[in-house]
């Protein structure tokens, strides 16, 4: 019997620092609740939205894997493995902190926001050499599909990380339904809307909710109208 | 109110200050940074630390050998292994391991 645990959009931690909007969906900086430390080897999904030249400084990670989907705008990602990049909606950067590196991101746009997900997961192996990809994708190839964008293989479809995750992307028509095998015995999917309404195991979802669902091998993801979201597979045990 | 003390131990001489100076911010707490092993079991006896993080770079050898002189020496304490460097983890992470 598949487990769930709802996630309301409403239910997140919010920061506002002035420059920086961020929606968090598990404990983060000054949001802590205990019951929302992570979802298997998830442990971070930020909504955030930053003004326009502002972003992050240089500042450190280590042992974790990190990664960014830009929704709008433009981010500028420097780090100390010498990278510099820009990413845009249709990208998507994954950064291996492993042993230690630095890094900063900010908005590349001096006139309007950016508006992107970051996403920390546990890594399956400690203190690797750091690393940094990032991919443009195809937008069409999610329209009324699943998008592969992540996996744990670096000759699989996506950016590639240290875990045993995948991650997909889809943009459905009202209506469309399909079924998400899960991708490895013991993982789970953190589904979390983008916009629009979508149908999951009988629960309605909307823009920014998510649902976690577990202890299955597969679910039917619907469509309520046009809407976009991401699915996060991950261990559950890590 | 005493503050409650913490070691941090890791590898990266950088990413070590930015985590202690993390910790710091939280005017309640006390953050001993370390870089070896040796100078953490040196360190433990100083000060009635509550909780150890261990930071990026110690090696599955040196956390199990920390592990035990720590819970050897004091069995009520709370190590947890930090993920993440000096990052928006660090408080969450503290606050589960003092049971808040």
């Amino acid at each position: 019997m598949a487990q769930t645990i709802l996630h309301k959009a409403n239910t997140r931690g919010h920061a506002d620092h002035g420059w920086l909007h961020s929606y968090q969906s598990f404990s983060f900086a000054g949001y802590y609740n205990p019951q929302r430390m992570n979802f298997g080897a998830l442990r971070v999904l930020n909504d955030d939205t930053v003004d326009p030249g502002m972003g992050f400084g240089k500042h450190p990670h280590d042992n974790m894997e990190i990664i960014s989907i830009p929704l709008e705008g433009g981010l500028e990602h420097k780090d100390s493995m010498n990278n510099v990049a820009v990413i845009k909606n249709g990208d998507i950067q994954a950064m291996s902190a492993g042993t230690g590196i630095f890094h900063s991101e900010y908005n590349f746009d001096r006139s309007s926001e950016v508006k992107f997900l970051q996403i920390w997961i546990y890594p399956n192996k400690r203190n690797v050499e750091p690393r940094y990809d990032q991919i443009s994708l195809n937008l069409e190839d999610r329209h009324n599909k699943l998008q592969q964008v992540l996996s744990p293989n670096a000759d699989d479809a996506g950016v590639s990380i240290h875990q045993d995750a995948w991650f997909h992307l889809g943009k459905f028509d009202k209506g469309l339904s399909n079924e998400y095998t899960i991708k490895k015995e013991g993982n789970g999917v953190y589904a979390f809307v983008l916009n629009g309404e979508v149908i999951i195991n009988g629960e309605t979802l909307s823009s920014r909710d998510a649902l976690g669902i577990w202890d299955t091998d597969k679910f039917i993801i619907e469509a309520g109208t046009d809407a976009e979201f991401l699915l996060i597979d991950v261990p559950m045990k890590f | 109110m005493e503050k409650t003390q913490i070691l941090v131990i890791g590898r990266h001489t950088e990413i070590l200050a930015t985590v202690v100076r993390l910790v710091n911010n939280n005017p309640d707490w006390n953050a001993t940074g370390c870089l070896s092993d040796e100078e953490a079991i040196a360190a433990f006896h100083s000060q009635d630390f509550k909780v150890v993080l261990l930071g990026g770079g110690v090696d599955e050898i040196s956390e199990g050998k920390l592990n035990e002189y720590f819970y050897t020496q004091k069995p009520d304490i709370k190590i947890v292994q930090h993920f993440g460097g000096g990052s928006g983890l660090l408080s969450a992470e503290i606050f589960e391991a003092l049971g808040r």
